[in-house]
């Protein structure tokens, strides 16, 4: 099966069989005629049958459920009645605007209006178009339900008995899910050809592996990767999930264009460029026109201004109940999930913003009943203000933190993963904006107030900085002097920054080690913490991988005794044109791989131990991607954890019997092989042997036909008896002076 | 392994190859020129000079007592090993590619470019030893005695199987095919490499039942000569310009590189310059001997398995005289196969 989207499922896509077919009978039967107008009207049913003079009021009652989502008066709802004078428990209303229709049935379909009546609320042309005569059929037909299917685990690669991990590999045409098997080759889950048309992508927990096709996104999952979910945005160009993995934003340049027919995609997706999809349904929860960061001007249909998008465009909290999106320069919106409403009704203006994110974890902050999620934002300085940082409660929209900067040009803010610090890097220029300096502004969120630390003393820009995972140290690289116009690449120095040891409570941040004459511009952490690999990415020159530990066992260094941390360098690897380096969801492999997509001299991946000790490399013609299946959080308490890391000994004792009696079986399978091989070649050799004697027989030729047919007349190779070389050596006296000395 | 370096061509190699003792080599260029050398010491022992073009190919007949070479000038040439003199010419309309001689040195083969409206050929030439006391050399028959047209696809290099009982030739288009050397009949035709990567060179093992391929697809295949089964299957990782079996060991050598013309905008490493080693039976790649500036074109192995010549595109014939781990390796089932 080659699982193109277009063999997805039929009912989605067949419109483009239809526009082969004449069906211009049916379109004028059927043809639902748009009218001007209709649009503000709906249909409000379930309202209590009142006689006439009690209309009045109940108009009056209903207009104060109406008017809470749009606009609209007595006038505009009629109410008929019938013959007896009674109403017929409907009303037509109409609103100023078909926005505030369509809020109406959005939001009051299915609203109690009191104890016994509860509203249902539909536009008219709705109603027109699906209720008309012939439409419904008189008598109820209870649906059919669908056998029971058991569908696949979608967690199934967890149960691996050796607790292996799985990839996805991009490869040429071809995406791959492969079982990694340490220095053994991969073994093949599935691969298929064609499988995507962009890229691939894996969702956070690792449930989902998405593949990305003109048509739409695919979800695929479970043990044989089958079709879960697809997403039909048309053209779509990025994909992000939602953290929990319940919701997925999808982006494309191109405005979508809903055509009639389509079953998931209604109007209100006409023009917009965003999606924000539910995974479980399947269904949009809301779309948006995307804001470009700097849109250049409107060029010809076909050469397009580079825009630069903002992504990811939406946000998450990290327990998914809000998403928010900024809209540069004024304001960030923050939407409640899933309803996707905005939070109280207005976006936050802030004037100026220019980045934001959320604290990837809920904060349990020292001094607060309730803990809510957090959001931190900032803006340069307009006019003769400051530039600020501030932290944001979301959903009191309470600051709980504000500071004032001065004579910045960037801000880069970086939240550690647990959210128990923020690092705002702070640009900073002179006053003759010729020079440039970082400060590391670090908020202590659980404590207190949130105070602030500042680590400055850095010279140099820095160009990247990363948090340990769960921990709190860091490392960041900065900039050096840049030879102007040089082909050289500038040099950089990396720092690692660690608490003093204080006891219980995490002291001031402190410098461990600088190292200089550094090439590095990318750090990665392991996602257990401890261990780092610093590297030279996309570099035509250089291309090392420094791998850290960061608690090394050994004799500790005596400048550094009184840091939590102790640095030791494990093992230099270098990678020919590395592009991209990914730790596995354990921390226990390094992949470092070159892409096609960057540069197409030797791509391939390499894996290595965590200690960088190289486990095997893999040449791989037009290799794209490699993607790690992440895992899902341990389901293991803290006290479990701690059982399991006291016992590890136990433990690895196993393991270790396990390795050798793998690698025993693997000998023994080579070894039976190579038997085999050899004795089929002997055999065959054997064979064409005797073909050929037979052969030379029935030619009548002597045993020595093909030497040399008229050796004997000519010169006879001397072979039989090996080779003997005859060397002469000729000395030719040129000059001979003799001299009498004394 | 220290190698013995050739350098009397001025331009890229586009062949090499031992006598059958193994005490000669013998190297054509894209300079005109033939060379001989002493194998032993890289000594020249001369050259032959007449070619007006690039000459493509050289084969040496199997007592050593006539040369023949191909050439962009259109013509095969027969030398006088010895003398050097060149005893007889053919005319052709195309340039000739390569040049083989039969097992038993009765026959010579040519195979012929198509260009200018002429089809690829293979042309069969009887051949004449005189009298034996290497007199009377020049007397050769005038005309081909058999003529094969390949009208798919041009073959590119071809040979003679055991007992000269088939040519086998490989095409353009990634096919080898087995032809009747009396009738020029096609008897069969085998895809063995990918669909339109050339196939660059062609060379039998000492007996002449089986041979091995190098193709532009990255790959070299040893094949049965009697019905072009494929036995094994090298892959490399980058385009093969040749490949050579091993007598004595189970080796085979694959040469090749970056194609020339996309040298220049790659770095040295980027290459790949180098001979590669693969067990015969086994198919693992097991040592490499780097040293050419430029992609090998040419590989031979000397008839006892002693040493193993290359010819480079940066104009250089390496000889290099096997060691004793050279000789020592084994697997540990051929050891055991030994034992028994």
């Amino acid at each position: 099966m080659a699982p193109s989207f277009d063999t997805l499922t039929e009912q989605d896509f067949h419109e483009e069989e239809e526009e082969e077919i004449d069906f211009s009978d049916l379109k004028e039967q059927y043809e639902v005629k748009l009218e001007e107008g209709l649009d503000t009207f709906v249909v409000i049913d379930g309202l209590p049958v009142v006689p006439e003079d009690s209309r009045q009021k109940l108009v009056k009652f209903l207009l104060r459920k109406l008017n809470t989502v749009g606009r609209t008066s007595e006038d505009a709802v009629f109410m008929p009645l019938n013959d007896k004078g009674m109403s017929e428990g409907f009303a037509f209303v109409e609103y100023e605007t078909p926005e505030q229709a369509l809020a109406a049935v959005k939001q009051l379909h299915g609203v109690p209006l009191d104890k016994k009546h509860t509203l249902a609320v539909n536009k008219l042309m709705d109603i027109e178009r699906y209720g008309r005569e012939g439409r419904i059929e008189e008598e109820y037909h209870a649906p059919e339900l669908e056998p029971f299917k058991e569908k696949e685990h979608l967690r199934s690669w967890m149960a691996d008995s050796n607790a292996r991990d799985q990839f996805a590999l991009y490869r040429n045409d071809k995406v791959g899910v492969f079982w990694n098997n340490k220095s053994n080759p991969p073994e093949n889950v599935v691969d298929r050809a064609h499988w995507t048309q962009l890229f691939v992508q894996w969702s956070p927990k690792g449930t989902f592996l998405a593949s990305v096709h003109p048509q739409g996104v695919q979800l695929w999952g479970g043990a044989s990767f089958s079709k879960q979910k697809q997403f039909p945005h048309p053209f779509v160009q990025l994909v992000e999930f939602s953290p929990l993995e319940g919701y997925l934003t999808t982006w494309s340049s191109r405005p979508i264009q809903v055509e009639e027919g389509q079953p998931i995609l209604t109007f209100e997706e006409d023009g917009k460029n965003i999606i924000v999809w539910d995974i479980e349904s399947g269904k949009p929860l809301r779309s948006f026109v995307s804001h470009d960061l700097a849109a250049g001007p409107a060029g010809e249909d076909d050469v397009q201004p580079k825009k630069k998008v903002q992504w990811p465009a939406f946000k998450w909290s990290a327990d998914e109940k809000y998403v928010a999106r900024m809209h540069q320069g004024q304001s960030i919106s923050i939407y409640e999930v899933p309803n996707m409403n905005l939070l109280g009704r207005t976006s936050v203006k802030v004037e100026g913003v220019n980045d934001f994110e959320w604290s990837p974890a809920t904060v349990t902050r020292d001094g607060i009943k309730q803990y809510e999620q957090l959001l931190c934002f900032w803006t340069p300085e307009i006019g003769s203000n400051p530039a600020r940082v501030a932290m944001m409660s979301v959903p009191s929209k309470e600051i709980v933190r504000t500071r004032n900067l001065f004579n910045v040009s960037d801000v880069k803010l970086h939240w550690q993963s647990q959210g128990a610090y923020v690092c705002v890097k702070v640009d900073r220029h002179s006053k003759s904006k010729k020079s440039m300096a970082t400060n590391l502004e670090i908020f202590r969120v659980r404590e207190k107030g949130v105070p602030v630390e500042v680590v400055d003393s850095l010279k140099d820009t820095v160009i990247n900085f990363s948090w340990e995972p769960n921990g709190s140290r860091f490392v960041l690289i900065a900039n050096g002097e840049a030879p102007t116009g040089a082909a050289v690449l500038p040099k950089t120095t990396v720092s690692f920054f660690a608490p003093e040891k204080k006891g219980n409570t995490i002291g001031n941040f402190k410098l461990i080690r600088t190292v200089e004459k550094k090439t590095s511009n990318g750090i990665y952490w392991s996602p257990k913490g401890r261990f780092v690999v610093v590297a030279t990415v996309h570099s035509q020159s250089n291309f090392d991988l420094d791998f850290w530990d960061m608690d090394f066992e050994g004799e500790k260094n005596e400048a550094e005794k009184d840091v939590a941390a102790n640095l030791q360098l494990m093992k230099t690897v270098e990678h020919y044109g590395v592009t991209d380096i990914e730790w596995d969801p354990t921390g226990r492999y390094v992949v470092s791989s070159a892409s096609v997509w960057t540069h197409s001299m030797e791509n391939g991946w390499n894996l290595h131990t965590f200690a960088g000790n190289t486990l095997s490399e893999n040449p791989t013609e037009k290799f794209k991607q490699f993607l790690w299946r992440p895992r899902p959080p341990t389901l293991l308490s803290k006290e479990e954890q701690k059982q399991v890391r006291k016992n590890l000994r136990e433990y690895s004792k196993e393991f270790d019997e396990e390795d050798r009696y793998a690698v025993d079986i693997a000998n023994t399978a080579v070894v039976e092989q190579r038997k085999r091989v050899l004795s089929e070649w002997l055999a065959w050799l054997r064979r064409e042997k005797e073909i050929m004697a037979e052969e030379r027989e029935a030619f009548g030729l002597p045993e020595d036909a093909d030497s040399s047919k008229l050796a004997k007349d000519a010169r006879v190779g001397n072979q039989q008896e090996g080779d003997t070389v005859v060397e002469e050596i000729v000395e030719e006296i040129i000059e001979e002076t003799e001299e009498v000395i004394g | 392994m220290r190698p013995i370096l050739l350098s009397g061509h001025e331009r890229s190699l586009t062949q090499i190859k031992f006598n059958k003792d193994g005490d000669l080599l013998f190297s054509t260029s894209k300079d005109k020129v033939v060379c001989a050398w002493w194998s032993a010491n890289g000594e020249r022992l001369g050259t032959y000079s007449g070619h007006q073009g690039a000459v493509w190919t050289v084969d040496v007949s199997p007592n050593t007592v006539l040369l023949a070479t191909g050439s962009a000038d259109n013509t095969v040439r027969l030398w006088n090993i010895k003398t050097g003199e060149c005893v007889k010419t053919w005319d052709f309309p195309t340039a000739v590619k390569r040049v083989a001689f039969s097992p038993d040195g009765s026959k010579l083969l040519a195979v012929t470019e198509k260009r200018m409206g002429f089809l690829g050929a293979i042309a069969v030439l009887d051949i004449a030893y005189g009298d034996g006391e290497l007199n009377n050399l020049n007397v050769q028959a005038e005309e081909p005695s058999l003529r094969i047209t390949c009208n798919e696809s041009k073959a590119t290099v071809a040979g003679w199987s055991y007992l000269g009982k088939y040519i086998i030739a490989a095409h353009e288009d990634g096919s080898v095919s087995q032809y009747d050397p009396k009738t020029g009949d096609q008897l069969e035709n085998v895809q063995a490499h990918e669909f339109d990567s050339q196939i660059n060179d062609l060379q039998f093992s000492p007996d002449h039942t089986y041979f091995i391929t190098a193709s532009k697809d990255k790959s070299a295949k040893l094949m049965s000569a009697s019905n072009l089964a494929i036995l094994k299957t090298y892959v490399a990782d980058t385009p093969l310009n040749s490949a050579s079996i091993t007598p004595k060991k189970d080796y085979v050598i694959l040469g090749g590189g970056q194609a020339a013309m996309d040298v220049t905008t790659t770095s040295a490493r980027q290459g790949k310059f180098e001979a590669r080693f693969y067990h015969k039976i086994f198919e693992d790649e097991i040592g490499r001997v780097r040293g050419h500036f430029g992609p090998l074109n040419t590989i031979d192995v000397h008839p006892a398995g002693t040493a193993y010549a290359s010819g480079g595109e940066d104009g250089y014939v390496r000889i290099h005289h096997f060691d004793k781990p050279y000789f020592d390796f084994m697997y540990e089932v051929e050891r055991e196969q030994l034992r028994k």
